[in-house]
């Protein structure tokens, strides 16, 4: 019988929660590695027990913890993050050139064919590849160098690469995103890179429709439609049918076309989830009511969902890597808080349960499904 | 043999549960300690100074024989009784609280 196994990173520890397809009981394990901030924990897709996990602390830096038995015990592998040749610099929020300096991994990407490889995006802005299964680490720098670098500026959370998506139709291609550059795609495996940015407008920026500069917060994809991109940008919702070459709005009917998290219908491709947050300074739902929106035509039509979430005083933040959806037959999807609450809803987001309700505030949440 | 004393997060990493005693081959000083620190315990590389330009963590402190010792040089010798071991030489996160 399948089960569920979602993997929760908070600012404490990480948690690996399990249960049957009914998704009704959980088992709840942790914290593993108390008192880190794990920012992301994410399983292959080859092998669903090697997990990785991004682990740190303003005190003792970076590590990456390795698991091949689905988390119930840990190892640390690599974590020598070494920027290629003389990193350079980046603009800083006042604008004058930075030093590239290394300070976290956001988020971790396993290869879609091999247990051993796997990809960390890093702020300040970069992305690694390992192949030894996370003990050593290369950087792709022809992300870094591909020109646009030294422009590049830090979003409030820090210029981030947060966004990792590996093409399964196209080994070679992959897509990534960085606050505040935008979206950046390969068609060479990593080797060369182009920003994937036309179509968007950002207010805020000198040049509203710059070709870098934008502060993209999350994208998601459906694996049988790659070339169909969903994006949540600082302000918008956005899409792409072409792989990134242009962008259209689709925030439609949205209360505030601002938030963090997008996600995709496992069966469905053109069925996305959102949470729409307030902005720009507050990042709590509006009203105080915490409501996913999800469109079944791909955007600009959106429904209110409702069922089993706070719908008066509420007023934590879904963060861009905490919502995740199974591949049951009945999808089900997932996401986290600030305020330590795991929702679950078995039946594509129309009821809600909390799985758990009082971790730590919620950084990111992955979900496997397992045979 | 030199006594170590890390900070509880980083004895979790290290699975040990108390001080860490150390052969230091030549003279005691940090660079030494922490080179020998990191051939025993692997999993510390990274934690106590960086990896790619070797230095202290901001948020980390050395102290030997009560005196702070951070801002020394790293290959300047450390006192007599940490080489003794009659010391212990300590590592220590900043507290931080409100």
């Amino acid at each position: 019988m399948s089960s569920v196994r979602v993997l929760v990173g908070t600012r404490k520890g990480a948690f690996v929660l399990t249960s049957d397809a009914k998704r009704k009981h959980w088992d709840i394990s942790g914290p593993h590695f108390a008192g880190w901030e794990i920012y992301h924990v994410k399983g292959s897709p080859v092998d669903p027990n090697r997990l990785y996990a991004s682990q740190s602390t303003g005190w003792f830096g970076q590590l990456i913890q390795r698991s091949n038995d689905g988390g119930k015990s840990w190892e640390p592998v690599g974590n020598k993050f070494a920027y290629d040749g003389i990193p350079g610099t980046h603009q800083w929020y006042d604008g004058t050139p930075h030093p590239w300096e290394f300070k976290r991994v956001w988020h971790l990407e396993p290869s879609l064919a091999d247990p051993d490889t796997v990809y960390a995006g890093a702020e300040d802005a970069a992305l690694f590849r390992s192949i030894d299964g996370g003990q050593t680490w290369e950087e792709l720098s022809g992300l870094r160098g591909h020109g646009s670098g030294p422009s590049w500026q830090p979003g409030a959370g820090g210029m981030c690469l947060h966004t990792i998506i590996l093409d399964p139709s196209h080994p070679d291609r992959m897509f990534i995103a960085i606050s505040a550059a935008g979206a950046f795609r390969t068609d060479d495996a990593g080797k060369t890179w182009k920003p994937i940015n036309r179509g968007l407008r950002s207010e805020h920026i000198p040049n509203p429709t710059a070709e870098v500069g934008h502060c993209v917060h999350h994208i998601a994809m459906h694996r049988s439609r790659p070339d169909v991109l969903f994006m949540q940008k600082h302000w918008d919702v956005m899409r792409s049918d072409n792989a990134g070459d242009s962008w259209q709005e689709v925030s439609g009917n949205l209360p505030t076309d601002f938030g963090f998290a997008i996600d995709v219908h496992a069966h469905e491709p053109e069925t996305i989830f959102v949470v729409p947050i307030k902005s720009d300074s507050e990042h709590y739902p509006p009203d105080g009511k915490l409501r996913v929106y999800r469109s079944t035509a791909g955007g600009n039509e959106w429904e209110a969902l409702t069922k089993g979430l706070p719908q008066r005083d509420c007023y934590v933040n879904v963060l861009r890597d905490a919502m995740a959806t199974d591949a049951l037959d009945s999808c089900g999807v997932y996401f986290g808080t600030t305020g330590g609450q795991v929702y679950a809803s078995a039946d594509a987001g129309d009821n809600w349960t909390p799985i758990v309700r009082d971790l730590p505030a919620v950084l990111s949440v992955e979900v496997q499904t397992l045979p | 043999m030199i006594t170590v004393v890390l900070p509880s997060h980083l004895r979790t990493l290290a699975h040990v549960s108390g001080d860490v005693q150390l052969e230091v081959g030549g003279q005691a000083t940090q660079r030494s300690i922490l080179d020998a620190l990191e051939a025993r315990y692997p999993m510390l590389r990274g934690t106590i100074r960086d990896q790619v330009t070797q230095e202290r963590r901001p948020f980390l402190r050395f102290f030997a024989c009560e005196e702070d010792v951070t801002h020394e040089p790293p290959d300047a010798p450390l006192p007599d009784a940490v080489a003794s071991g009659a010391e212990p030489f300590f590592i220590l996160g900043a507290i931080a609280g409100g």
